[in-house]
């Protein structure tokens, strides 16, 4: 199968099914939810709300819909090994070929327009995808897509820290966000947090954060508990699913840091809907391309 | 869970409150970002509109495309909040219903305690604007939760 067909194949299933480690969270929403609610109005309408969601998925599944209308922007990440021959030209044109293929046999939304001011003419067929490329070690090409929603894409945000805020400065940051963001990017949401590097340096390091297994957390103590201390913080802002007003209002918080500059600490959230979909296939050195 | 008929009446108006799991059957509007623009300008202009808005319900959405022997495809609803400006001038010209995802602005929760309007969360013209044009469907049984409602309820803290 040529890489093209392999983009397409994944994008394809990405917009009906979620990954199993997605589910799985949501899943943990429904009965946590249902333990910690206590039956208050704002619990039971949040778990009117899982409950939707949860037979959504179902119906999507079953039905081979998309499971929901807004199919996302392709946001697409490749790594590419320092050994790897593919050239790049074809590891870009294989990315155009998949995407526009999925577009047009998975029944997405046309949801892409030409230029942002003016006459945002829709360009019919989700066209172009918006490519990272960065260079990894080894020979493998690994190419990541999210289809990322725009419910939850119009709560980002960036804050430009100060250098001595520690932790309590980022937990903050992320509270204020996320309680601006309430109800609208379709809670139970995924959070993807950046820390260092430059401004547009956060931004791009809080969308990778998106696309980890939301089952591992990083691989530094300090961070992962730094996710695990974000998560209960936003647990407790009390939007719940929906914005309806239940005790989980987010599934996970993933966190990507690098070095930055000793007078900044660049921060970055993204938020990722419950439909937190993505696509992934790794090219190995010699296969078919 | 109550059922009501769309339109809604105003005693129906009247006996629903936040939280209110209720099914909606009937015929509304569908249309989003660009449909508002349009129709704003329109008002603005004195123009008539190409639908009457006397106690039409709303529905904050953009279907994707319907596969092959389906009437549509996906079809949940989008966030409400991009509609805040325009939605208090529509509620005051009769638009009774709204159906959409997330909190409203002050000026939208007065606009619908003033015109005892209703609107939840989570559920024929423009058709340039592809999957942002304004259509009518008509729905059966289809599930809200009463998110505003006429007696100033409201299932988001004041915003």
């Amino acid at each position: 199968m040529s890489l093209a067909e392999r983009i397409r194949d994944a994008l394809m299933h990405a917009v009906v099914e979620l990954d199993e480690d997605v589910l799985g969270r949501i899943e943990w929403a429904r009965k946590s939810e249902a333990e910690l609610g206590g039956g208050a109005v704002g619990s039971t309408a949040s778990l009117a709300v899982l409950d939707a969601i949860l037979e959504n998925l179902r119906i999507a599944k079953e039905k081979r819909l998309p499971m929901c209308q807004d199919t996302g922007l392709f946001l697409v990440f490749v790594d590419v090994g320092r050994e790897s021959t593919l050239p790049l030209s074809t590891i870009e044109e294989a990315i155009h070929s998949g995407c526009l293929r999925a577009v047009e046999q998975a029944y997405y939304r046309r949801s892409v327009v030409s230029e942002p001011v003016f006459e945002r003419k829709n360009t019919t067929n989700n066209m172009p995808p918006a490519i990272y490329y960065n260079l990894v070690d080894g020979s493998d090409v690994t190419i990541q897509i999210l289809l990322k929603g725009f419910g939850s894409e119009n709560c980002c945000s960036v804050r430009m820290l100060n250098p001595t805020g520690g932790p309590e400065a980022v937990i903050k940051a992320v509270g204020e966000i996320v309680t601006l963001a309430g109800g609208k990017p379709c809670p139970p949401i995924f959070i993807g947090v950046g820390l260092g590097g430059t401004m547009d340096r956060a931004a791009y390091l809080s969308k990778r954060a998106l696309l980890r297994d939301v089952r591992i957390g990083h691989r530094d103590p300090q961070y992962r508990k730094l996710e695990e201390d974000i998560l209960s913080h936003v647990q407790s802002l009390g939007i719940g699913s929906g914005g309806l007003g239940g005790v989980i209002t987010a599934l996970s918080v993933a966190i990507e840091a690098e070095p930055t500059h000793i007078a900044g600490m660049p921060l970055a959230v993204s938020i990722n809907c419950w439909a937190d979909r993505k696509a992934k296939v790794v090219y190995k050195e010699g296969e078919d391309a | 869970m109550r059922k009501f008929t769309l339109p809604l009446t105003p005693n129906d108006i009247a006996g629903m409150h936040a939280y209110d799991q209720v099914k909606l059957s009937g015929k509304l509007y569908v249309g989003r970002d660009q449909v508002h623009r349009l129709l704003f300008g329109m008002i603005e202009r004195n123009e008539e509109l190409p639908i009457s808005l006397k106690g039409a319900t709303i529905y904050y959405m953009g279907p994707s495309p319907a596969p092959k022997g389906m009437v549509i495809g996906a079809c949940g609803p989008t966030t409400s909040a991009r509609m805040d400006p325009f939605a208090p001038t529509l509620l005051d010209r009769g638009m009774s219903v709204i159906i959409g995802k997330g909190p409203r602005s002050t000026a939208v929760h007065d606009a619908i305690v003033r015109n005892k309007a209703v609107k939840r969360v989570t559920p024929v013209a423009f058709s340039e604007l592809g999957p942002e044009a304004l259509i009518e469907l008509e729905v059966e049984d289809f599930p809200v939760i009463v998110a505003i409602d006429s007696h100033g309820g409201s299932v988001f803290s004041r915003p």
